[in-house]
């Protein structure tokens, strides 16, 4: 599937662009992410914990980035193997465009599926991978206007669970 | 008065008794000393590279005791083809290599490519997800059309992805093509039969055994075919002599034709066994079954209806493409074919007609036959396009049909497509379909649905279907590798009870019920003390399975001939012990006598005396009273039927509703008209699952995305009318001593175009007369969509 989008941040080009090549700043972007190593020449390690519909795995996987125009765009790629999960593809070319200090960051996002993902999660997989792309790119504002607030990935196992369970837990 | 025994009666089927009380043995519910598990590592991508499969982190795991991949099944055979289908230009099909586990190159998302043998099931389920294979995803082709069009390449070795280019009747081209083209009017419809996933009840299990004393193999296995399983095995695949091996299939939850065919899996746990010493078993997941088992349908047709402004019929012309999936499963190459091309001309006096099938490799599960096979595929597209003609003539959906109807004084009739219909009476099934589905009726019940602000359709088709299948001599001139007769044994106990061993299998056909019933009358002894034995090579003589609704016409045959045999040695037997010449002999109601005088013996006496020979003639007969037949027949057999649904239509959400539906069949002769009656209803809840709700998806990169419960709509008993079912318009079958026809999948190929055809018809009703077709399924989306088009 294709989707497309952009957040308005308000840093300046530099800011930004330093910020995309950061493992740290990745890592605390993409959503459900454990792990992540490695650097912005030689791709990034990945260990990527979601669950789409009734379908829960850890995903190990790489980042890579490539089609590098310094402070004008990439393309980020990424593919996680889930094991009997199945394997999740995508890719988000970016670009960035600013003035006075604001950056207009617009991405346009490809996505694919396999094995159990999408034999069981194809009805709902649209829609998580909107969900994916709004939340990597929300955060990567937040982390770039707010560099101190580490809150963003911590929280995901208690925020899935309803209330029913939070109370009974 | 309904009999109550024998032909014709209704006993209930004794094997629901064990069926319903959860005491059924599923080849899963056999468990044996020493057994192992079996699960499969399978391929997630629709096509890719096998670069290395790296199965020591597996191997190491707990509880494993073996890993196999495909490079273990390099030196055994393939899983063949069972047809040879010769394209138009005479050259033979294309026939890639079908191996026990993918090597090279997976080819399907599901295709198996490695297998862990452990002492659980989840030590091995554990262990195949620690298998590490590198595939490299190569592009897919899962459009039929891209697929023909120079896209990747499914087999690279045979260098496209034609199967075979199959013209019906090729001498017929010309004519067609002509009459086409000077018809005065001629009708065309482009439509999709949907690919459908069978959905079994009970996923496929195998059971695989080794007795390393005797050296002979055992295989429990989900099959409607334990024979033909058997011989693909020993002759094709593993190379076993067929006398060491024995295949039992135990009860089986449902097959619908996706147990015919023999799978990989099988000769996995069969191999596996042998290496391990142990009986290997597996069981399919749900997921499995989506992924694996054979699907159904997908055909893409264009279909032509030439005729006179009065509606004759002039010529009919299809171009189908066919899917075949990955590989050619058993039946695959005839499902599209012989089973559909020759059954074109369906109930009428067309004067020539041509079928052109191109059957496609795609990046999907192998496609084969399904319920009806092929004849669904011939049915629907005929059934829909007369219903456009007759809306473009503006002539009656009926009166069309019944215009170019083959009249009952022209049986035997030399069909168009080739094929001779021994018998049949169309106009008498619709003459019955008017009057229990009160057609006169139909406007006053489309005004009270009006009323309620809904749109009521009525939808009506006939069909033929070629069933008994079939005539070994024909099949082999049409490209089948195999014979088609059926075979059983009479064995008569000294006690005086009796033991039919059946080459057909029974999974839900009533066969434990219905073929006693032909004994006992044949025979005047009580049907309660017969007994069928099935599913087992190392019981039965010889078998070719159970599908195309053949098991009463040929099976049901043997027994009857191994029957009259088992009469003609008891009246030699009593005529020795009447002192009488046996020509004197009769035999009724279970008594031997002698004409005219008051001398008489029992069934049960001969019985005895054939098994205790005191005094006994055995220069002249030999003791023992147990008889062999194998029946081939001279034909198929020719089912017919008028089928009328009645749909509401709710304009607002486009949801379909079928209100009424009414069937009205011709199977000759009746055995058990309840089982009948069953059958039918099985058969239309599966067609109106197709034509409403049921649709096998994949995406453009070949991923299956129908692949559970969740996604892929069975029919519920919410989506199902009452149905009015007759079989009463009976043209017993000329060239079988049952006189029976099969009834096992007329529901499924007479419904689906029945059902669309009441949705136009109500779409029309309520102003929406440009829509001339919606294809299945007929979705609440894809009708609103029509209707907002």
């Amino acid at each position: 599937m294709k989707m497309t989008g952009s957040k308005q941040i308000t840093a300046s080009n530099e800011k930004v662009w330093q910020a995309i090549l950061s493992a740290e700043v990745l890592q605390r972007c993409v959503p459900g992410c454990q792990e992540m190593s490695g650097s912005a020449s030689e791709g990034f390690e990945a260990t990527v914990v979601q669950k789409v519909g009734p379908v829960k795995a850890t995903f190990k996987g790489q980042v890579t980035l490539s089609e590098m125009v310094q402070g004008q765009g990439l393309k980020l790629s990424g593919q996680g193997k889930g094991g009997a999960a199945g394997f999740a593809k995508g890719s988000a070319t970016v670009t960035l465009t600013s003035t006075d200090g604001i950056t207009i960051l617009s991405y346009d996002v490809e996505a694919k599926v396999g094995g159990k993902l999408a034999q069981l999660g194809s009805r709902i997989i649209d829609g998580f991978a909107k969900k994916m792309a709004d939340q990597f790119f929300e955060r990567f504002r937040d982390a770039v206007e707010n560099p101190e607030d580490q809150s963003t990935n911590e929280t995901t196992e208690d925020d899935k669970k309803g209330w029913l369970t939070k109370l009974t837990c | 008065m309904p009999k109550d025994s024998g032909i014709g009666a209704s006993p209930k089927r004794r094997e629901d008794i064990r069926f319903l009380t959860g005491l059924g043995q599923y080849t899963d519910d056999i468990s044996l000393t020493g057994e192992t598990h079996a699960v499969f590592a399978r391929s997630q991508v629709a096509t890719g590279i096998i670069k290395s499969i790296d199965t020591s982190a597996a191997e190491n795991m707990p509880g494993v005791l073996a890993v196999f991949t495909g490079d273990d099944f390099v030196d055994v055979g393939g899983n063949p083809a069972g047809w040879l289908i010769n394209s138009r230009d005479g050259e033979p099909m294309k026939e890639p290599k079908r191996p026990v586990l993918a090597h090279g190159k997976v080819r399907h998302v599901g295709d198996a490519y490695a297998a862990v043998i452990a002492e659980t099931a989840e030590q091995a389920r554990d262990a195949a997800e620690a298998i590490e294979a590198d595939i490299d995803e190569q592009p897919a082709v899962v459009d039929m059309k891209s697929a023909l069009a120079g896209g990747a390449l499914v087999h690279d070795e045979i260098g496209t992805n034609q199967c075979f280019d199959w013209g019906w009747i090729e001498d017929n081209r010309a004519a067609t093509d002509a009459a086409i083209k000077s018809a005065p009017h001629v009708t065309t419809l482009e439509l999709v039969n949907n690919r459908l996933v069978p959905n079994a009840m009970e996923p496929r299990a195998s059971t695989g055994v080794f007795d390393p004393g005797t050296g002979d193999y055992t295989l429990y296995t989900t099959s409607q075919n334990p024979h033909l399983t058997r011989l693909l095995i020993c002759a094709f695949v593993l190379g076993i002599p067929e006398n060491k091996l024995r295949v039992v299939a135990p009860d089986v939850g449902g097959g619908f034709g996706s147990k015919i065919y023999h799978y990989g899996e099988e000769a996995l746990v069969l191999s596996a066994a042998k290496k391990l010493g142990r009986p290997v078993r597996w069981t399919a997941s749900r997921s499995e079954s989506f992924l694996t088992d054979a699907h159904g349908r997908d055909h893409v047709t264009k279909i032509e209806i030439a005729c006179e402004k009065d509606g004759t019929f002039l010529a009919f012309r299809t171009e189908t493409m066919a899917n075949v999936g990955a590989y050619l499963s058993n039946f695959s190459t005839a499902t599209p074919t012989f089973l559909h091309g020759t059954l074109m001309a369906g109930n009428y006096t067309v004067p020539t007609l041509y079928v052109n099938v191109k059957a496609v490799f795609t990046n999907t599960a192998p496609v084969d036959a399904y319920r009806g096979a092929g004849r669904p595929e011939a049915t629907y597209s005929l059934e829909r396009a007369i219903d456009k003609c007759a809306q473009e003539l503006g002539m009656d959906p009926l009166a069309l049909r019944r215009k170019n109807f083959i009249k009952p004084d022209q049986f035997p009739y030399a069909a168009a497509a080739g094929l001779e219909y021994d018998t049949g009476n169309y106009h008498a099934l619709v003459d019955k379909l008017e009057e229990l589905a009160d057609l006169s009726g139909f406007e006053a019940r489309r005004a009270a649905t009006k009323a309620t602000g809904k749109l009521r359709g009525i939808g009506v088709n006939t069909y033929i279907e070629a069933c008994g299948i079939a005539p070994s001599n024909l099949v082999g001139v049409l490209g089948s590798r195999v014979g088609l007769y059926d075979a059983a044994t009479v064995r008569v106990n000294a006690t005086g009870n009796i033991s039919v061993m059946v080459g057909a299998h029974s999974h839900g056909q009533g066969h434990e019920t219905a073929f006693p019933q032909v004994v006992a009358d044949m025979l005047g002894i009580d049907e309660g003390s017969i007994d069928i034995v099935h599913g087992d090579t190392s019981k039965i003589p010889f078998g070719m399975g159970t599908y195309g609704s053949r098991s009463l016409a040929v099976c049901g045959s043997a027994v009857v001939r191994a029957t009259e045999k088992i009469i003609n040695k008891a009246k030699k037997i009593a005529a020795h012990m009447m002192e009488a010449s046996e020509q004197d002999v009769e035999f009724s109601e279970g008594q031997f006598s002698i004409a005219g005088t008051d001398k008489s013996v029992g069934f049960g006496d001969v019985a005895l005396k054939a098994y205790i020979p005191h005094n006994f003639p055995i220069e002249d007969i030999e003791p023992g009273l147990e008889e062999t037949a194998f029946y081939d027949p001279a034909n198929f057999t020719y089912p017919a039927g008028a089928y009328a649904c009645e749909v509401e239509v709710d304009p607002d959400t486009g949801k379909v509703t079928i209100d009424r539906f009414t069937a009205v069949d011709d199977f000759g002769n009746v055995i058990n008209p309840m089982i009948v009656t069953g059958q039918v209803h099985g058969g239309l809840a599966q067609g109106i699952g197709q034509a409403l709700l049921e649709n096998c998806t994949y995406d453009e990169n070949g991923q299956i995305l129908s692949a559970s419960f969740m996604d892929y709509a069975m029919p519920r008993a919410s989506d199902l009318p009452l149905y009015t079912v007759d079989h009463s318009c009976q043209t017993p079958c000329t060239h079988n001593p049952l006189g029976v026809k099969g009834c096992g999948e007329a529901g499924a190929i007479g419904s689906p175009p029945a059902v669309v055809n009441a949705v136009i018809n109500a779409l029309h009703s309520g102003g929406h007369t440009d829509v001339t077709h919606i294809d299945m399924p007929v979705s609440p989306a894809r009708v609103w969509a029509a209707m907002n088009s």
